[in-house]
């Protein structure tokens, strides 16, 4: 009970320092910073969640950009719709808006789910790298679908019904709140029997067999939750701008995410999140290099598999833990 | 009633039948030895078993049931745990994580119950910790549970397998050269410990070895294959001077010979004097 009591009292003062936090940025950064705080945060829930599949579990996906993608589309579409329902049930106000959103987020996230889940069962039962293959292609299929939906914009994009554009929801607060809960989820899922069963599959899969592992179903629910995080990142993206087009889930944007979990180590969460930040703003740096960006990121896993192999953390996670132990006196 | 019997178990990879109608028996409460030379089948005849490949021909049955095509993870759930020839640990996981993966099959807390960290999750933890901890005792490698996997000593690895193993809490453990790259000092406690797994926690064991002190000393019955099929089978005093076991282990030349000294030297009322190969 009193455990219970704890956690309440410790998410309302994480919601209220966020919120206060949201404040004060808000306040003080002008409108570019604060663009590149959002991102960085969607950045870090991209990575954490594409972090389950290709570093804990081990089965590597390249198409990720195709789950943020129809979390986007989901919540852009499902957000233009609820709105006047919502503000007509309890009056245009910020609690109407924040519903109106966060039933949005979810819906992208349930719908990218089931994506995970189409794409997964198939795919994951074979093993090596069929998975990479397929979520490549898958990436490019969704992203060629949207491209010539016609009720979603074709390639000019998804703009809602008013002329302003999809409703601007998205906030620091919101944001930096779903990096909250999704680190945590996957913590937690992390370092629970499924994370070990997770982990023993990217270690060895017929080790894993051997111990009673259903190791395609875990595989399959690894992969789906993913998923589902990306589509949570990919409605957060859509409604901090005035709309989404096919082209802003292109194969890069995977490479991107891809980039970030190797630089911040396969298989850490910590790193994952070092790593989604560090790609936020050096992409801002290189933004008048445009595509030779790419070049550039090249560049830097090649010197960082030279050099560090295993990114900046390997598996391990940052903790204050960890720095504690290096300052404790060493035995003689 | 018998434990883990094939009958006929035949598999073929290409044009290599890798084995060639097998039949074994083993006993409850059994220390079941299966030796033979190199590439002789033993491993495939074990992944059979446990379901690695699916046989070609023959059955499997275990407790009463026909496991013949099983997937792996049905098979270890069933109750047979297996150790690897080529030592398969999760290398990066430290040595306790290593035994608590054994335990996904019991474990109670969902997902669910992860993700919100109940009770039942604690609770989970709490006893998968304690019985790993139980298990690393048996092997002696307590003290070495936070370590990765990968950084312990060969012995110690292949120790560690067999505690992962019992993790499951099998009826049948299939040990796959348990004793290899161990000293003489190490297999002589892995003969103590593969007793003990028998007298106390009532196992059944079925061992591959080629160390032949560890075979002739801990099992009581031994099944020998050379090719893929059967060449004899009875207790370690009987196999150990069984004329067509010594012809595989020192070679084809002095098979004829052997098997000719055998004949000359045994009595005539032996249970089953061996035919010459055609």
């Amino acid at each position: 009970m009193t455990r219970w009591l704890v956690r309440v009292a410790v998410s309302t003062a994480v919601v209220a320092g966020i919120y206060g936090i949201g404040a004060g940025v808000e306040a003080t950064m002008i409108e570019y910073v604060q663009r590149i705080v959002l991102i960085a945060g969607i950045n870090v829930i991209l990575a954490v969640g594409l972090g389950l599949i290709n570093g804990t579990t081990g089965q590597f996906s390249i198409g990720h950009a195709g789950f943020m993608a129809i979390g986007a589309y989901t919540a852009a579409f499902t957000g233009v719709q609820l709105a006047p329902a919502l503000s007509g049930l309890a009056g245009a106000g910020a609690l109407s808006e924040a519903v109106t959103f966060n039933l949005a987020l979810l819906a992208g996230a349930v719908m990218a789910g089931v994506a995970g889940l189409l794409v997964g069962i198939p795919s994951l039962r074979l093993k090596g790298d069929y998975l990479a293959i397929v979520t490549l292609g898958f990436g490019e299929i969704i992203r060629l679908l949207f491209n010539n939906t016609q009720a979603l914009g074709a390639a000019t994009g998804y703009f809602g019904n008013d002329p302003s554009g999809l409703p601007p929801y998205t906030s620091f607060f919101w944001v930096y709140l779903w990096v909250v809960v999704i680190v945590l989820v996957i913590r937690n899922i992390t370092f629970s029997q499924t994370g070990r069963s997770l982990t023993a599959i990217r270690e060895d899969e017929i080790a894993a067999e051997a111990m009673a592992t259903p190791t395609t179903r875990l595989k399959v629910t690894a992969f789906s939750i993913s998923a589902a995080t990306a589509g949570i990142a990919g409605g957060l993206f859509a409604h901090m701008q005035s709309g989404i087009r096919p082209e802003d889930f292109k194969f890069e944007k995977s490479i991107d995410m891809i980039v970030m979990i190797i630089i911040g180590g396969l298989g850490s969460i910590t790193g994952a999140i070092i790593g989604g930040i560090f790609l936020a703003v050096t992409l801002e740096l290189m933004r008048d290099l445009q595509e030779w960006r790419l070049i550039l990121y090249a560049l830097l896993l090649v010197v960082i598999m030279i050099v560090r192999p295993q990114g900046l953390l390997g598996t391990r996670e940052l903790s204050l833990a960890m720095f504690a132990r290096k300052k404790a006196p060493s035995k003689p | 009633m018998t434990l883990l019997a094939l009958s006929a178990v035949e598999k073929v990879f290409g044009g290599l039948r890798a084995i060639g109608g097998v039949s074994l028996a083993v006993e409850p409460g059994q220390i079941f030895g299966l030796i033979g030379p190199n590439g002789a089948g033993k491993t495939t005849i074990f992944n059979v078993v446990t379901g690695v490949y699916r046989p070609d021909g023959g059955r499997v049955t275990f407790d009463g049931e026909d496991i013949s095509g099983w997937l792996p993870a049905k098979v270890a759930a069933r109750g047979i745990a297996r150790t690897f020839q080529n030592i398969r640990l999760f290398r990066s996981m430290t040595v306790e994580q290593n035994v608590m993966v054994a335990g996904f099959r019991i474990h109670k807390a969902g997902l669910l119950s992860a993700i919100v960290r109940n009770r039942r999750y604690h609770d989970d933890e709490r006893e998968f910790s304690r019985r790993a901890a139980e298990l690393l005792d048996i092997f002696k490698l307590r003290e070495l549970a936070g370590e990765p996997a990968a950084s312990l000593p060969y012995g110690s690895q292949r120790r560690l397998e067999i505690a992962r193993a019992l993790m499951l809490s099998p009826k049948l453990l299939l040990l796959d050269e348990p004793a290899a790259g161990m000293n003489s000092q190490e297999a002589r406690a892995l003969v103590e410990q593969i007793r003990f797994l028998r007298d106390e926690l009532g196992l059944t064991v079925v061992l591959v070895e080629h160390n032949m002190s560890v075979v002739m000393s801990v099992c009581e019955q031994i099944h020998v294959v050379d090719h893929g099929e059967t060449i004899a089978e009875g207790p370690p005093e009987q196999i150990r001077e069984h004329p067509k076991v010594l012809a595989a282990y020192l070679g084809e030349e002095s098979e004829a010979q052997a098997v000719k000294d055998y004949e000359a030297v045994s009595r005539p009322s032996h249970e089953r004097p061996e035919e010459p190969d055609a």
